[in-house]
C-alpha cells in the first residue's frame, strides 16, 4: 500500500463513525423533515400522501400557529435584550479592580449547570400560590392578605415568567463571554484614558462597548437562535399543552404537539419547523453580513 | 482611607447578583428537608427546627423510581460522553493531521450541518430513530448523540495548533498510525480531552427533551424526565419532595463543577488570569 492510499483509509476510517452519525442524524434528517413538510403523514398506516403546499395553506389559517409565533416573538424581544445587557453588566463589573472575584464567578456560574427540567421545578415552587414569592410579596404589603397570585395558572404570567426563568438560567454562560473577551483588552487603552482623566463609565462607554461590539454580535445571535428554538422550560411549566389560553405556547411546543399529540399531524409539524430553521438562517446571514459590513468602514 | 463611591456601587451589584443566582438553590435545599406545613403559608425561612430526611427517604425508598432513574442518568451520561471523547477527537485529529482526498469537503459538509437547529430535527429524527427499532431505549439517547460536530471542531484546532515534532519522532521509532494515536496523541490533549468530556457530560445529564420524546418505559428514564414525570403524576403540590428530587438532580454537577472546577473555567475562557 503506498502512502497516499494508507493515509486515504486512515483518514477516512477515522472519521466514519462520525460522518455517518451526522450524515444520518443531521444529514438525512434535514432532507427528510422538508420532505415531510409537503406530505400529510400517517403514522399508523405509513402512507404519505404528497399534498404540495398544503401544510402552507394550513398554516396561513391556523390561529393556534398565530399565537404561538407571537409569543415566540415577544419572548425572543424581552429575553434578548435582557440577557445581553445582564451580562454585559455583570461581566464588566467583574472585570474590575475588585476582591473576591473568583468567588463571585463561580457563584454566579451556577445557574448554567442545572437541567431545566430541575430548574422549572425550583421557579414553580418559588412562585406556586402558596410559595416564597407570594408570602414575600404579601410580606412587603404589596399584596393584600389572601391575595396570593396564582402564577402557575395565570394566562397574564405565563409568559413573563418563562421570561424570567430563561434570563436567570441563561445569561451567566453570555457573561462568560463577555469575560473572555474582555480579558483580552489591553489594559493600555483604559491607562491612556485615565491619563486623559477618564472616569470609569466614560472609559466603559468609550473603550469597553465598542471593543466588545462583535462579541455582542455573536452573544445576539446565539441568544435569538436560542430563544426561538425555546422548549424545555415552556413545555414543563404548561405541562406541554401551552398552558391557560395557549399564553405559554411557543413554536417549537407547537411542533411537539402537532407532531406528537392527539391531532398527528407530522407533515404539518415538519413544514412548521422547516419555516423556523428558514427564518433563524436568513437572520444569521443578515446579522453576519451587517456585522461584516460595518468592518469594512 | 478614602471610599470610592463607584466601588461601593461595584460591590452592591455584585451582591445582588450572586444572592439572585443562589437564592432559588438555596431556598431548593432548605424545601428538601422540610415538612411541607413550613414551606406554605408564608413563613419562609431558610432555617426550620423540624427539618428532617424524611423526603429524600421518600423519594428514594416509597417512591422508588429515583435510585433507577439516577443510574440510568449514570449509564448513558458515561457511556454518551465515552463516544463523543473518541469519535470527536478522532475525527478532529484526522481533519487536521492526515493528508487524504476529500478532507476539505468533508470539512464544510460538516461546517454546513452544523448550522441545522437541532429542535427542526425532533420530528425526522423521532421518525429515523423509530424506524432502526431504537425507540424506547438507551440507545436512542445515545446513538444521535454520539458525535458533536462542535467539539469536533474544537480538537480540529487543538490539532491544528499543536507541534507535530513528537508524532514525527514517534514514526521514525516505527509506530503505526493508530498507536501513535492512542499513546502519543490522546495524552497529549488530555486537557482538551477534559474540558470536552465535562461540557459533554453536563449535556447528556441534563438533556430533557429527548429522553422525553424518546423514552415510553418508566424504568429507562433518566433523571430530568424522572423529576418532570414525579412532578406531573405523583407530588403535585409536594413541593418538599420535588424539592428533595430537584436537589437529587442537580448536586452531582455541582460537586464535578467544584472538583473539575478548572476545566470548566477552560471550557468557557473564563481563566484569564494568566
Amino acid at each position: 500500500m503506498t502512502r497516499k492510499t494508507r493515509e486515504m483509509v486512515q483518514g477516512w476510517g477515522f472519521l466514519l463513525p462520525s460522518v455517518v452519525v451526522s450524515g444520518i442524524f443531521l444529514g438525512i434528517a434535514t432532507v427528510f423533515v422538508i420532505y415531510l413538510s409537503f406530505h400529510n403523514v400517517n403514522l399508523i398506516t405509513g402512507n404519505n400522501v404528497f399534498i404540495g403546499l398544503g401544510n402552507w395553506e394550513r398554516a396561513l389559517a391556523d390561529p393556534m400557529l398565530h399565537t404561538a409565533i407571537r409569543n415566540t416573538l415577544t419572548f425572543s424581544a424581552v429575553v434578548v435584550p435582557a440577557q445581553t445587557l445582564l451580562s454585559l453588566i455583570v461581566a464588566a463589573v467583574l472585570n474590575s479592580k475588585i476582591n473576591f472575584k473568583k468567588t463571585f464567578r463561580t457563584v454566579v456560574f451556577l445557574p448554567t449547570l442545572t437541567s431545566s427540567s430541575a430548574l422549572t421545578m425550583i421557579f414553580m415552587f418559588l412562585f406556586n400560590i402558596r410559595g416564597p414569592v407570594n408570602a414575600v410579596l404579601l410580606g412587603a404589603g404589596v399584596l393584600e392578605p389572601g391575595g396570593n397570585i396564582n402564577f402557575l395558572q395565570s394566562t397574564a404570567w405565563m409568559l413573563p415568567l418563562i421570561m424570567i426563568m430563561n434570563i436567570w438560567s441563561t445569561f451567566p454562560m453570555y457573561m462568560t463571554f463577555y469575560l473572555a473577551s474582555l480579558q483580552e483588552l489591553p489594559k493600555s487603552l483604559y491607562e491612556a484614558a485615565e491619563i486623559d482623566g477618564a472616569g470609569e463609565v466614560r472609559k466603559f462607554l468609550s473603550i469597553t462597548v465598542p471593543y466588545l461590539k462583535p462579541i455582542t454580535t455573536y452573544v445576539l445571535l446565539t441568544g435569538v437562535i436560542g430563544t426561538l428554538q425555546m422548549f424545555d422550560q415552556a413545555f414543563i411549566l404548561t405541562g406541554g399543552d401551552g398552558g391557560p389560553a395557549n399564553a405559554g405556547l411557543t413554536i417549537t411546543l407547537l411542533i411537539y404537539r402537532m407532531a406528537f399529540g392527539p391531532v398527528n399531524a407530522m407533515g404539518y409539524a415538519a413544514m412548521i419547523a422547516i419555516a423556523l430553521m428558514v427564518f433563524i438562517l436568513t437572520l444569521s446571514f443578515i446579522i453576519n453580513r451587517l456585522n461584516k459590513e460595518e468592518r469594512l468602514y | 482611607m478614602k471610599i470610592k463611591p463607584m466601588r461601593v456601587l461595584l460591590y452592591v451589584v455584585l451582591v445582588i447578583v450572586s444572592l439572585m443566582t443562589l437564592y432559588p438553590f438555596l431556598w431548593m435545599i432548605a424545601a428538601s428537608f422540610m415538612p411541607m406545613a413550613d414551606i406554605v403559608g408564608g413563613n419562609m425561612q431558610l432555617i426550620s427546627p423540624n427539618m428532617s430526611l424524611d423526603n429524600y427517604r421518600f423519594i428514594l425508598n416509597v417512591n422508588n423510581h429515583f435510585p433507577r432513574w439516577f443510574l440510568n442518568s449514570v449509564i448513558v451520561s458515561v457511556v454518551g460522553t465515552l463516544t463523543n471523547v473518541f469519535l470527536n477527537t478522532m475525527a478532529g485529529y484526522a481533519l487536521s493531521r492526515i493528508e487524504f482526498k476529500g478532507r476539505n469537503q468533508l470539512y464544510y459538509a460538516l461546517l454546513a450541518l452544523i448550522m441545522v437547529p437541532s429542535q427542526v430535527l425532533l420530528v425526522p429524527n423521532f421518525l429515523l430513530i423509530n424506524s432502526l427499532g431504537m425507540l424506547d431505549s438507551y440507545a436512542a439517547l445515545i446513538v444521535p448523540a454520539m458525535v458533536n460536530i462542535g467539539y469536533i471542531f474544537l480538537m480540529r484546532q487543538f490539532f491544528v495548533n499543536f507541534p507535530s515534532e513528537c508524532e514525527e519522532a514517534a514514526y521514525i521509532d516505527g509506530l503505526g498510525r493508530m498507536a501513535c494515536f492512542f499513546r502519543i496523541c490522546m495524552p497529549l490533549a488530555r486537557t482538551a480531552i477534559a474540558t470536552q468530556a465535562i461540557f459533554i457530560f453536563m449535556g447528556f445529564w441534563n438533556e430533557f427533551t429527548r429522553p422525553m420524546l424518546y423514552l415510553r418505559t418508566m424504568s429507562l428514564f433518566t433523571l430530568p424526565l424522572g423529576l418532570q414525570t414525579f412532578q406531573s403524576r405523583d407530588a403535585g403540590e409536594m413541593w418538599n419532595q420535588i424539592m428533595a428530587a430537584a436537589t437529587l438532580t442537580v448536586m452531582p454537577i455541582v460537586v464535578m463543577y467544584f472538583v473539575f472546577n478548572r476545566y470548566f473555567m477552560m471550557g468557557v475562557r473564563m481563566d484569564g488570569d494568566k
